[in-house]
């Protein structure tokens, strides 16, 4: 880091074991944790933000296929999810908190809250899963897509038009891949919110040294992020038809 | 870089947490109900600029990047938005042009 006190061998803090020889000082070791992290998660906007280009591309190609095909989806579910993902952001919040006023009870219960907001928000997903399996709608061999484009239901039926299902199919290819790699990302977050929800259990958190639960956090809330813009692209287009 | 001598860490309170999620909320239940009225090409507009205002508010109050001395983060998360901002606008100015003729 530029600007930083360089590290002499004597300094006096030597009081927090957390504190690794190599950093100078506390601040300057979170600081490096801090940024290291969000180095890692501009890499994870890359990383989704090719799926959700290849996600643009195709909805402006097949626009009224993917809006047929949007409206198969469960509305209150994404709806219930979101609100879900928005209550597991705040019980980061309030985790972070406790641990930087080494509460530690408080820490724990906020983990364990987040945990399982988390199971609920990937209990829901798989529900709607295992709706696409039942109507047929995830790609492969047994995919079979035979709906209206939206709005042609109120036509008289020898006008209704009904979607291209090879565009239907690629919605549902693109559904399934951003969801899927975020469902993903929720699994790896539970993993590693049980991780530091033991570690905080055993009394390894302190107000100076709370690094894991602050860094576990914005992995946490970049994850609701994707899903705060995942939610309006997949599930609401052209609604009002 | 912050001084080191100013380590003390923002605390977010509870009363502007729950403010935050309570505007998150109200932004979900606005972004669903936008859905149902009808704005030509502007739903989608207004579905993305709700959904960016939501996610501001989660990177700047939840993420505490309001509170950070860090300007080196405040770089990299700019940088992260621009790149991806380039890749989505050059991209379409690809694809959203094809059929002009």
């Amino acid at each position: 880091m530029p600007n930083s006190p360089v590290a002499t061998a004597n300094h006096e803090v030597h009081d927090n074991p957390a504190l690794l020889h190599h950093f100078a000082t506390e601040q300057q070791q979170k600081n490096a944790a801090s940024l290291g992290m969000w180095i890692f998660l501009a890499t994870e906007i890359m990383f989704f933000g090719g799926m959700f280009c290849a996600y643009l591309v195709y909805r402006y190609k097949y626009f009224g296929d993917f809006g047929s095909a949007s409206q198969q989806l469960n509305i209150t579910l994404g709806a219930i999810n979101t609100a879900v993902l928005i209550c597991s952001s705040l019980t980061v919040v309030l985790a972070v908190r406790a641990a930087q006023l080494g509460k530690r009870t408080p820490l724990v219960f906020w983990l364990l809250a987040t945990i399982l907001l988390g199971l609920v928000f990937l209990g829901i997903k798989a529900d709607e899963y295992a709706e696409k399996f039942e109507k047929h709608h995830v790609p492969g061999a047994s995919f079979h897509y035979h709906e209206l484009f939206p709005g042609q239901e109120k036509l008289a039926p020898a006008d209704r038009q009904y979607a291209n299902p090879h565009h239907a199919e690629m919605y549902f290819s693109l559904y399934f891949a951003m969801t899927g790699m975020h469902a993903l990302h929720m699994i790896v977050g539970v993993g590693i919110f049980s991780v530091v929800t033991f570690l905080a259990w055993r009394g390894k958190f302190t107000p100076r040294y709370y690094t894991p639960v602050e860094i576990a956090g914005l992995y946490w809330h970049f994850v609701d992020i994707v899903w705060i813009y995942l939610f309006p692209l997949l599930y609401l287009i052209d609604r009002h038809r | 870089m912050s001084d080191h001598n100013s380590s003390s860490e923002h605390i977010s309170s509870i009363g502007s947490s729950v403010a935050i999620w309570l505007a998150l909320l109200i932004g979900t239940a606005l972004t669903v109900g936008a859905a149902y009225v009808d704005l030509g090409p502007f739903n989608i507009v207004v579905a993305l600029a709700i959904a960016s205002v939501k996610a501001t508010l989660v990177v700047l109050f939840f993420m505490h990047v309001k509170y950070t001395q860090e300007r080196l983060t405040k770089l990299v998360i700019a940088a992260a938005v621009f790149f991806f901002l380039i890749l989505l606008s050059l991209s379409m100015a690809d694809y959203g042009t094809r059929l002009w003729t």
